[in-house]
């Protein structure tokens, strides 16, 4: 929060502070709603593909508590970023930046639902994904955005690992230990981050330069980027279809993951090809959009397969 | 000769109406949080108990 320069610590600086302090709903916003939808999506996923029995309730709770975890990492970046989330429009108007929200409201908020959440996932499943947990927050507010976000280009591709662990959490809820089948759906969201990521960082690589991030686009060029997209989206293709080579993707998956890693690929050349105007921020936000849609799409195949009776192995 | 800075404005602001909803909303949330993690608690001790509770030697 301090590396920046000075005129972006200016610009952090809250206009409104009332001594009641923010909205609920602000509250709500610092946790980032939508990487938490995704994040519960992943950990069920995690949790269904390792087919161990567990207590509903248990269950549901865990997930509850990986949410909320997720959620308050989310607020630590919130709080840590708010100089530079001032700079740029996609962020501009988050909760502290804004002046909805005092920073140290939300840093004691992120702490308290850091701790609670680890605490609560202990008690109510094992150590070990509460443990694993606490890594996860730990890694995304500190390794990632007080480290590597301002120091490397390569900030979402190791960053990356902090959003592909909670399907690694879920099966830990369930079995109290860590299988192939989570570490390879691990892989899976660790390779796609990358493509996903880098197609709006091309559009909004502008953004990016104004509040002194090193994004690819900017650091390596949009050239560069673009190929690398293609090389992670190639990548993506055999990795996204290992667990039909394990046997915990049935046929609905491997469907799945072979037209989705060829349109993931499709989707990378049509970026590298259209480099100017309209046309590529059309493709790099069509990019941005199918990888949303694809990594959805897996695991929607993984969920059915395995809590609707829908498998069917390919293999064997 | 008092001491304590607290005391040195006695009239504190009033809140605005604005402000005072915004605080009311605040602490209905706090509180359904609080009987949120009680249910919590209460429900993860039941069902960690299970069944078998019921039987055991009394």
């Amino acid at each position: 929060m301090t590396s920046v320069s000075n005129s972006l610590s200016a610009a952090a600086e809250p206009q409104v502070l009332s001594p009641v302090g923010g909205e609920v709903s602000d509250f709500f916003a610092l946790l980032k709603p939508r990487v938490m939808i995704l994040v519960i999506f992943t950990a069920l996923v995690g949790m269904v593909v390792s087919n161990v029995h567990i207590q509903p309730v248990v269950g549901s709770i865990s997930l509850l508590m990986i949410a909320v975890g997720a959620g308050a990492s989310g607020c630590l970046n919130m709080w840590w970023d708010a100089d530079i989330d001032a700079v740029m429009t996609r962020t501009a108007k988050r909760p502290i930046p804004d002046g909805r929200i005092r920073p140290d409201e939300a840093l004691a908020f992120g702490i308290v639902l850091s701790v609670g959440s680890v605490l609560v996932l202990g008690l109510a499943s094992n150590w070990v994904a509460a443990g694993l947990l606490a890594f996860t927050i730990v890694f995304y507010a500190v390794v990632y955005s007080m480290w590597l976000k301002r120091a490397t280009p390569q900030n979402i591709v190791i960053g990356g690992a902090a959003g592909a662990l909670p399907p690694i959490i879920g099966q830990a809820v369930v079995s109290g230990t860590v299988g192939i089948e989570s570490l390879v759906l691990f892989l899976i969201i660790f390779i796609w981050t990358p493509p996903h990521f880098w197609a709006l960082a091309l559009i909004k690589s502008g953004e990016y330069a104004k509040a002194g991030i090193p994004m690819m686009p900017n650091v390596a060029g949009p050239d560069s980027t673009r190929r690398q997209i293609i090389y992670y989206s190639l990548v993506l293709f055999p990795v996204g279809l290992a667990p039909v080579a394990l046997g915990f993707g049935g046929w609905l998956y491997a469907a799945t993951s072979f037209v989705g890693g060829l349109g993931m690929i499709a989707f990378s050349v049509h970026v590298f090809r259209n480099r100017a105007g309209e046309a590529e921020r059309k493709a790099a936000m069509g990019m941005f959009g199918f990888s949303i849609l694809y990594l959805f799409l897996l695991f929607s195949a993984l969920l059915a397969e395995h809590s609707l009776g829908l498998f069917h192995p390919v293999l064997g | 000769m008092n001491q304590n800075p607290m005391n040195q404005n006695p009239t504190p602001r009033r809140l605005t109406p604005d402000e005072a909803k915004r605080q009311r909303k605040r602490s209905i949330a706090i509180a359904a949080v609080l009987f949120t993690l009680v249910t919590i608690f209460y429900v993860l001790t039941i069902a960690k108990l299970g069944p078998q509770v019921l039987n055991r030697p009394l």
